[in-house]
């Protein structure tokens, strides 16, 4: 995961480049000066890069709480309980984390969209619509990381927790919680894949400006238009909250292995 | 003390992967002092604890308690389960499960820590202690309820003489209080330091039970006679 979204943006600048390499030697003359603005931009924080950062991480952060809520406790559920077709919800959770986030963003549009059966409540190119495609991309990442994570502490506490006569929902409780530098991390895993992600949001969103655009979107436009300063002080801002996310998770799996809580 | 005892086993069976591995079981233990299941690796000592504890499903047969108090019972496991927690956390558990109050809570727990010789280590994790420290810490776990039964897997499995001897005296204590300690053990010597009661497993069945002190001075069957002796029994 960590790898993934360092190799992603990377992937993402040598995409860029290599998608104007025609005039070489003036190119290079523009990175740099675009590189210079961005610092700039970066370091006046201009409210521009402002202002789409924090609709960013707005949207990210609402999405995580959502998907956190759901994905947690079913995670722990599955791991906890066992029922006739748990299985089954695993395999379920597992096939939709592999699913395309394009094409998450496809049907998020189509059940959003004016004909469809959401179509009333208006939804589409909204922070909103951005909201629920990134849930239904992260829910079962968290799901599934966190439901790894609680059947091995499960397995570990099962016999203790069997032996003090503990109810269900005690059972959770203290599982929840013991685990929750692992949960914590599955967490950061998420906001990491929704932070980054472009191809949904931008379906959805419709990347209109001051309503829909955030950092990935503007990123994409900007590069398009030809105005690297932005693009790269957004990317920028981008590279540093993911080195950031997973700074955080490199600590907590440190914790975690010295045995410190 | 609540009237728990007897126990009573009647034809208890227990089968895992279409493998017997204990039984048929019959077996009444009443009220009295420490109890120990002695037998060789694989007889089924485990098994036997986990059934009268109640954590292992039998296939046939029937367990009786005189009165049913799964939360007057407790456990210590063969390898102690610790929890991710500190040390004052780990023991604090059984009694917050209790919903007790906090003063409560922390006093019994402060008492324990020192009795087990833990001062000052409260807030350190209990994931660094060491084998003997962590065995210790789920015998108090296990006692801070002050439970009518406690059972033992071979708590002194991997310790040192003076560990041994710390939790043996700690049992002896606890077993004056009116605890009734059942405790599986390999070792002949700790058996003899504790036993009031002994009973003998070998193969899955119990093969000699008794009071203690005339199992050890004339065993009944030549094998509990050779597992004294400390000869190979099968
Ligand atoms: N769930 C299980 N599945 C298969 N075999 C099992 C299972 N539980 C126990 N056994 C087998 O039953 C036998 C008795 O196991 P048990 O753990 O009760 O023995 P023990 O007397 O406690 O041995 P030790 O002294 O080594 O702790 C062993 O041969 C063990 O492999
Ligand atoms: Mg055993």
């Amino acid at each position: 995961m960590r790898r993934f979204l360092l190799v992603f943006f990377v992937k993402k600048l040598n995409l860029y480049l290599s998608g104007s390499k025609g005039k070489c030697g003036t190119f290079m003359f523009e990175l740099i000066e675009g590189l210079k603005a961005a610092f700039r931009l970066v370091i006046t924080f201009d409210p521009e890069l402002w202002e789409i950062s924090l609709r960013s991480l707005r949207v990210t952060l609402t999405a995580l709480l959502i998907a956190s809520l759901i994905a947690m406790p079913l995670g722990t559920y599955l791991a906890v309980q066992r029922f006739r077709y748990r299985r089954f919800v695993i395999a379920i959770i597992n096939a939709l984390m592999g699913l395309p986030p394009v094409v998450v963003g496809l049907i998020v549009y189509i059940l959003l969209s004016r004909s469809g059966p959401f179509g009333v409540f208006n939804l589409l190119f909204t922070p909103t619509a951005m909201i629920i495609a990134q849930v239904v991309i992260i829910t079962p990442l968290i799901a599934s990381i966190a439901h790894q994570a609680m059947r091995e502490l499960w397995a570990e506490y099962h016999d203790l927790l069997i032996s003090l006569n503990t109810t269900k929902a005690q059972r959770i409780r203290t599982l929840i919680w013991d685990g929750r530098r692992n949960l914590l991390t599955a967490a950061l895993a998420g906001f990491g894949r929704a932070i980054g992600e472009v191809g949904a949001i931008m379906i959805v969103g419709g990347n209109i400006d001051n309503v829909t655009r955030v950092l990935t979107t503007a990123i994409a436009l900007e590069t398009g238009k030809g105005d690297f300063a932005l693009a790269l002080g957004l990317g920028f801002v981008l590279i540093g909250i993911a080195v950031v996310v997973n700074l955080a998770i490199h600590a907590l799996s440190r914790t975690e292995r010295e045995g410190r809580w | 003390m609540t009237g728990m005892f007897p126990l009573t086993l009647n034809q208890v069976v227990v089968r895992r992967r279409g493998r017997l591995v204990i039984g048929p079981v019959d077996l009444t233990i009443g009220q009295g002092g420490p109890l120990i299941v002695m037998g060789p690796n694989g007889s089924g000592k485990t098994t036997l604890l986990r059934v009268m504890h109640g954590v292992e499903r039998i296939n046939a047969g029937s367990i009786n308690w005189a009165r049913e108090h799964p939360e007057r019972h407790a456990f210590v496991f063969q390898s102690p389960i610790i929890m991710r927690r500190s040390v004052f956390e780990n023991l604090a558990y059984p009694l917050r499960l209790l919903r007790r109050p906090k003063d409560e809570i922390s006093d019994a727990v402060n008492h324990w820590i020192t009795r087990i010789g833990l001062e000052n280590r409260g807030t350190t994790s209990a994931s660094r202690l060491s084998g003997g420290e962590r065995q210790k810490l789920a015998l108090a776990r296990a006692l801070i309820r002050k439970p009518d039964v406690l059972f033992l897997d071979e708590p002194c499995a991997n310790l040192d003489g003076r560990a041994t001897r710390e939790i043996e005296a700690l049992l002896q204590e606890t077993a004056v209080t009116g605890t009734r300690v059942i405790m599986s053990t390999h070792d002949m010597g700790q058996a003899r330091r504790l036993a009031q009661e002994i009973v003998f497993m070998l193969g899955g069945k119990v093969h000699e039970t008794g009071d203690a002190q005339s199992a050890f001075a004339n065993p009944k069957t030549a094998e509990f006679a050779a597992f004294q002796r400390g000869d190979i029994v099968t």
